[in-house]
């Protein structure tokens, strides 16, 4: 059957795998985000396509950049800089200058994912890093918000929640279809879950961060409503409103600087629940969706380290 | 009916159906036969014969002293042409006896019926096993009397036969099951006895429900035997993992089954005890699967242990397309050879012939902590911290992570989207934990 000249393959087993691979992974986020792409251009029109593409352009052009400066072989085609960019200007506001779009993502690139070693080693999600370093740099264009199609000056639902200046809130269905005040990607509630739930039903996310994530937050928050007296109303216009649904199935669920254990996962979404009601409700901003995932990723080493599997027919896993 | 499982594993596409539905073939017996002289785990045998000795069906021609060993048989009738070594299915070269066949198929002297196999005593049973050279059918060819042994302070109150047969393309315990029943369900019985148990489990997984309902036909007769129906999962026929579905017990880390009173032996192997003890057979014969995408008529065989993979594979109708790969065994666990003419020993159930995968070459990626690796561990470990270990030689601390434990089942390779061959730096590390072990036990 063979010759020498014919000769066989010797490998080691497994001999077949599946069709997965990173590339595949993260043209499936891309496509993810796709729904939330479309509203925020449909809802705040050219200025947010400037911030998107400024952004994105910014992340493939740094990440070129870094892989060329290091010596690494460049493999872009795994387009975690694109879904990197992508995220980023997703949670910018529409009329953010687009050099500052593009700074952040650049920003986000060489220093949050390079310099810690790049892909699969750094510590902070590189988005949400991006995104608090134009919130410290530029802190009036960070937090100037437009009304979707007419693009005026207005303040975002949690703007208005935070300062209660009596202007009314928007309706809770105005959140879910996303026809307010806010960041590109983040307004439009539908469009965010019907790309989480592509990616929990492609298996690239855990249920249980969002799920923890949210759950704490509503939980919290209906605390807080009953005592105040708002209802049910209250628990889900928190849910509905700011980057919360964003962070739960795009930004906590980071593969790189989330916990690799199933309880650990769960503890980090309780973790950044607790921490999101807390900035709202008692710190200065009026949103805290980034911060408290950015604080979580710190802790993530440490959830991981505590939450070992017990290995099968054993004591604990202590690697 | 609720369906037994374990925590972790994988889903597989089986390619199954390529062969399940076929009667099983009766193989032609080639001219020439090369049966090595090690088929188990254990010490090798010494050829008792020589080279132009006549030999004939069923006859011992290799053998050892040792506990852990097992005899070989001449699997025809004919002449002794050469001793040579040569490859192995397992992966090493061995020394291996060939017998010219004569075609007369002319039994031993030794080859009787017993009389009266239901008087047979638990020592009587095991003695058969072992004259017979029954070793593990599954792939692991651990010599069974061994196992039949009684260990001190230990006993079983199980005996589970595996007939899960989770590894993709294989059919050939599927295809026994369906047309031995009555074999597997008389061999399990002389097991029990042997062992002194009075709990017989058959597992199958609910992809061969035909073949639950013949066995449970089977097993009607004897109220000790209950066939489990096992959920279609990777790797469902590993032992621990299956005595855990079965049981729910846990085989403690660096322990055996009969830790938690239980023995498994492959639906196969039960089949074998059957024929050794009632009609005196020894291991000769055993079926085994031909099947991939290069074979011709992927086919089930009921094949000569010393036939070479090449005969059978002509047999299938040779192969189509670039052959690239001929895997020993399923394609999961199973080895690949360097060349198809090696020979079928005890263990080999099948022969996967593979071509080339379509599309883009596997480039390793950094780990991306996807922990895609850690949710399908059915040993519950963490793949890529301990790979992250591994690649920086931290042996030590690897073994504290519980490098020992990897069940080499190879699933978090299967699923890994870095392609990282994460249990291929497992085994390095394994191996590197063990002589570093035997180090230290030298300079003691």
């Amino acid at each position: 059957m063979t010759t020498q000249n014919d000769l066989l393959l010797v490998t080691s087993s497994p001999h077949i795998h599946s069709p997965d691979n990173v590339p595949n992974a993260m043209r499936d986020v891309l496509l993810a985000l796709l729904p939330a792409l479309l509203c925020g251009l449909y809802f705040f029109g050219l200025p947010a396509l400037g911030v998107i593409v400024s952004c994105v352009v910014s992340a493939y052009v740094s990440e070129l950049l870094c892989l060329k400066a290091m010596g690494k072989e460049v493999r872009i085609t795994e387009q975690s800089a694109a879904v990197t960019g992508l995220l980023l200007s997703f949670c910018l506001p529409p009329a953010l200058p687009i050099w500052m779009a593009a700074l952040g993502s650049a920003f986000a690139i060489v220093i949050v994912k390079h310099l810690f070693g790049g892909l699969g080693q750094n510590v902070f999600n590189p988005a949400l890093i991006g995104r608090a370093f134009l919130l410290a740099s530029f802190p009036v264009a960070m937090t100037h918000w437009s009304k979707p199609l007419d693009g005026v000056t207005t303040a975002t639902p949690l703007g208005i929640l935070k300062e209660a200046t009596g202007q009314p809130l928007p309706h809770l269905s105005e959140l879910f279809i996303g026809t307010v005040a806010g960041s590109i990607g983040e307004t439009s509630a539908i469009a965010i879950l019907i790309g989480g739930c592509y990616l929990l039903y492609r298996g690239h996310i855990d249920w249980r961060t969002p799920v923890s994530f949210l759950g704490t937050v509503f939980l919290l928050t209906a605390v807080v409503g009953t005592i105040k007296g708002g209802g049910i109303q209250y628990p889900l216009f928190h849910l509905l409103s700011g980057g919360l649904l964003m962070g739960a199935f795009f930004m906590a669920t980071d593969w790189v600087t989330t916990p690799v254990t199933k309880l650990g996962r769960i503890l980090f979404g309780c973790g950044c629940g607790s921490l999101v009601v807390l900035i709202r409700l008692k710190g200065g901003y009026p949103e805290g969706v980034a911060y408290s995932i950015l604080l979580m990723n710190v802790v993530t080493p440490l959830i991981d380290r505590y939450t070992k599997q017990r290995v099968f027919g054993g004591g604990q896993s202590n690697g | 009916m609720s369906k037994a499982t374990f925590k972790g594993g994988i889903h597989v596409t089986g390619h199954k159906e390529l062969t399940s539905q076929a009667t099983t073939t009766v193989a032609a017996v080639p001219d020439k036969l090369y049966i090595p002289l090690s088929q188990h785990i254990g010490a090798a045998c010494a050829p008792l014969v020589h080279v132009g000795d006549r030999v004939k069906k069923g006859q011992c021609i290799g053998d050892v002293k040792n506990f852990v060993s097992s005899p070989i048989h001449a699997t025809v009738s004919g002449s002794v042409a050469a001793i040579e070594v040569m490859e192995h299915p397992g992966g090493s070269f061995v020394p291996c006896i060939v017998i010219e066949n004569d075609r007369l198929e002319e039994w031993h002297e030794s080859i009787k019926a017993h009389p009266d196999p239901a008087q047979l005593s638990p020592d009587e049973i095991r003695a058969i096993v072992l004259e017979a050279g029954i070793v593990g059918m599954g792939g692991a060819t651990f010599p069974s009397h061994v196992k039949y042994s009684p260990v001190e302070g230990k006993s079983a109150d199980t005996v589970i036969l595996n007939g899960v047969e989770c590894e993709p393309y294989l059919t050939s315990d599927h295809r026994l099951m369906l047309e031995k029943s009555d074999r597997i369900v008389a061999g399990l019985g002389y097991i029990m006895k042997c062992v002194g148990c009075r709990r017989g489990v058959i597992a199958i997984e609910d992809n061969k429900m035909d073949a639950v309902a013949v066995l449970q036909e089977a097993a009607r007769s004897n109220p000790a035997i209950s066939v489990v129906v096992m959920k279609e999962k990777y790797p469902q026929g590993s032992e621990k993992q299956l005595i855990y579905a079965c049981t729910g017990r846990e085989v403690p880390v660096g322990g055996l089954p009969i830790a938690v009173g239980v023995i498994v032996n492959n639906v196969g192997t039960a089949a074998a005890v059957a024929d050794a003890v009632e009609f005196g057979i020894p291991l000769i014969e055993r079926y085994v699967t031909v099947s991939g995408d290069a074979v011709q008529k992927p086919t089930n065989y009921l094949a000569r242990v010393g036939t070479l993979f090449s005969e059978l594979i002509a047999q299938s109708g040779g192969t189509v397309g670039e052959v690239e790969r001929v895997i020993s065994g399923g394609p999961m666990m199973g080895k690949t050879v360097f060349s198809p003419d090696v020979p079928i020993v005890k263990g080999s159930s099948g022969i996967v012939v593979l071509t080339k995968p379509t599309g883009q070459s596997r480039t390793e990626y950094p780990c991306v902590r996807c922990a895609k690796c850690v949710d399908v561990c059915p040993a519950f470990l963490e793949p890529t911290s301990i790979v992250k270990l591994a690649k920086r030689n931290k042996w030590d601390e690897a073994e504290t992570a519980n490098v020992m434990s990897c069940i080499e089942c190879g699933s978090c390779v299967y699923v890994c989207p870095a392609q990282i061959p994460l249990v291929q730096y497992i085994r390095r590390a394994k191996q590197a934990v063990l002589a570093g072990k035997a180090k230290a036990a030298a300079v003691k």
